[in-house]
């Protein structure tokens, strides 16, 4: 079980930061997405993996799993969810707007040079 | 228990639904109520800054939850002298915003304004690392919206750049929070101070990944190099009041740091030593270095101004990472000194580029208002470059002086003195570019010669101008509040008894339970 959520967190990083590293927004915004991801999982396992524990208190029960990393999930999830959103609506303006979807500063087009240095 | 502390917080978040909500197509009515409520937030950090001048710690415990199960505010001195700073400034920069008109340029200017308010404002109270994660977000998500305020493909495309940089920030804020919360167990800040000290020095490895994750994060936000690619970009391309707004940004990364490194992971933490002078030094003066040789380089007056800024980071992390009080009191004296002085240059900027074709730096016709324009750039200038008899010149001396001892003295004294003469030369062809040579240019036959700026813009920055002159003048006590600070960080126990012993609702088991 751990081996199988720490496997998966770590692909998912290493997906995540291959694709932030790209040129172009699309792969740079799923890389976000993976890595965000990566983050959720680990973050839902910052208070170990306790599996078929109950998070809140009960009685006859002497195992409990810890319920605050899932609460801090749950705005984590929110807030990158909407966050994707939000990234995406501004790629959008911006591809359509400039015709070009390269996520860097783009070097100047030889009209905008000074005169003389062609 | 008093309110007050929530009070910074609390009023902006009903400000800003109620502008979108009730003041949606009214302008007037929603710069009314914005800066009336940028006014009654300065009241209220006054109040709160004099509340805690005398070194008390104020404590809000929200739903009345002891920590560290409930979430905390914390106001101590720095927290209140940042706020006041945060609020000060807004008013300035609300003001140039209503009388140039940026703010009708888009759509819910104020209503972003009041949240980006409160997520800065409540970055500085929180005495909570997770809860420090949400105010960040909050106050990147309005600052999302207002970089591209206005619109435009260029703002979209900085913007875009902005969002996912930021993004990834945020991201590494979770990964090292889960790295904290599965080596200590907890998120509060005062029982983190408690706990890492027990943290045997065999088992230190999870510990130091999280505190160094969690320095790369405020680096990003406080524009280190090499963690500074997002900003040039994105501070040229903001609207001006939003760009000097963004002045204090960054010094919520320096706070960050400045709180955490002193009161959970302090120098003299075996767990993590070695990560101040080690990294934070080294990086501090080749931001400091870049920033200022990209002030000479900048081909654009607004690229120069945010290279500005971030040498003038690299200033600040200079003197914290010496980690000792004088070098504290140094960065806080010039924290508030680069804050005043960077929004003032970005709003030149936008007067400049009011009445001109663009920003590159070369000989154009005179711009409208030239005289008034060129003096308060000559003057903000003069304070950004650290020349005398401006604060900026102060603050140096204070870094200078607080890094004797230090193993690096000799370079931070090499560095910090070359820098400065390299900002001056680049200060100095930037106003000849844009001031003087401009009167040999004669104006094309048929232009139309642009308005001259409103009286209130220039109001709004000589007020900043008229700040960094009591700052200067003030240098005495100013400073001496500086050092009480930073006494206060360097001898946590209050704020940590207080924050811990503070008992809260259900504190004492009561029969039923």
């Amino acid at each position: 079980m751990e081996f199988l959520i720490a496997s998966a967190i770590g692909v998912m990083t290493a997906a995540g930061i291959y694709l932030v590293l790209r040129l172009r927004t699309f792969p740079v915004i799923l890389g976000i997405s993976l890595l965000t991801y990566a983050v959720n999982v680990f973050l839902f396992t910052s208070g170990r993996v306790i599996p078929g524990a109950p998070p809140v208190l009960r009685d006859n029960v002497t195992t409990y799993t810890d319920p605050l990393p899932q609460a801090l999930v749950l705005t984590a999830i929110v807030i990158s969810f909407g966050m994707t959103a939000v990234v995406v609506m501004m790629g959008l303006g911006a591809f359509l707007g400039s015709d070009d979807d390269h996520v860097d500063d783009q070097p100047d087009t030889p009209q905008d040079k000074p005169e003389g240095s062609a | 228990m008093t309110h007050w502390l929530i009070a910074p917080i609390v009023l902006p978040a009903m400000l800003a639904p109620f502008i979108v909500l009730a003041a949606r197509y009214h302008i007037g009515i929603q710069r009314v109520f914005s800066i009336a409520g940028v006014v009654i937030l300065v009241a209220i950090s006054g109040g709160l800054a004099w509340a805690t001048s005398d070194g008390t710690v104020m404590l809000y415990q929200l739903g009345d939850w002891s920590a560290p199960f409930g979430i905390v505010l914390v106001g101590d001195r720095l927290s209140t002298m940042m706020i006041l700073l945060t609020s000060v400034l807004a008013l300035f920069v609300l003001i140039y915003a209503v009388s140039s008109g940026w703010d009708n340029r888009g759509w819910h200017f104020h209503a972003l304004f009041q949240f980006q308010l409160m997520g800065i404002l409540g970055a500085f109270l929180t005495g909570d690392l997770f809860n420090l994660f949400v105010f960040f977000e909050v106050l990147l998500i309005a600052s999302y919206g207002l970089m591209i305020h206005a619109g435009g493909t260029v703002r979209l495309r900085a913007g875009v750049q902005y969002v996912l940089f930021n993004l990834i920030g945020s991201t590494l804020f979770l990964f090292a929070l889960g790295a904290i919360y599965a080596e200590t167990g907890t998120l509060n800040m005062a029982d983190l101070a408690n706990r890492v000290t027990l943290i045997s020095a065999e088992e230190t490895v999870g510990i130091r990944v999280a505190a160094v994750l969690l320095l790369l994060v405020f680096a990003i936000k406080a524009a280190l190099v090499p963690l500074h690619f997002w900003l040039p970009s994105s501070y040229a391309e903001a609207p001006a009041p939003v760009a000097a707004l963004f002045a204090i940004m960054t010094k919520v990364g320096a706070y960050a740091i400045i709180r955490v490194y002193t009161l959970i992971f302090p120098p003299e933490l075996a767990a993590t030593a070695g990560l101040h002078d080690t990294w934070l030094l080294p990086a501090a003066l080749v931001s400091l270095a870049i920033g200022m040789v990209g002030v000479l380089a900048a081909k654009h007056f607004d690229r120069l101004v945010a290279f500005s800024i971030i040498g003038s980071m690299g200033m600040v992390m200079v003197s914290i990472a010496l980690f000792t009080p004088q070098g504290i009191a140094a960065a806080l004296y010039y924290i508030v000194h680069s804050t005043l002085a960077g929004a003032a240059l970005f709003l030149i900027v936008d007067l400049v580029r009011s009445s001109r074709a663009n920003l590159e730096l070369t000989p154009q016709a005179p711009v409208a208002g030239a005289t008034f324009t060129a003096s308060l750039f000559f003057v903000a200038a003069i304070a950004m470059a650290g020349l005398p008899p401006l604060s900026g010149f102060l603050g140096k001396l204070l870094v200078l002086d607080a890094s004797f001892g230090s193993d690096l003295m000799v370079w931070i004294w090499a560095v910090v003195l070359g820098s400065s003469l390299i900002s001056i030369v680049g200060f100095a062809r930037a106003g000849s570019m844009l001031f003087w040579k401009a009167k040999s240019v004669a104006p094309p036959v048929d232009a139309v010669q642009a308005p001259a700026p409103a009286t209130m813009s220039y109001v709004a920055i000589g007020g900043l101008i008229t700040l960094l002159a009591l700052h200067t003048v003030f240098a005495g006590q100013v400073h001496q509040y500086t050092s009480s600070i930073a006494a206060q960080l360097f001898s946590p126990e209050p704020y940590i008894t207080t924050v811990i012993d503070t008992p809260g609702k259900l504190s004492e088991p009561t029969e039923d339970h």
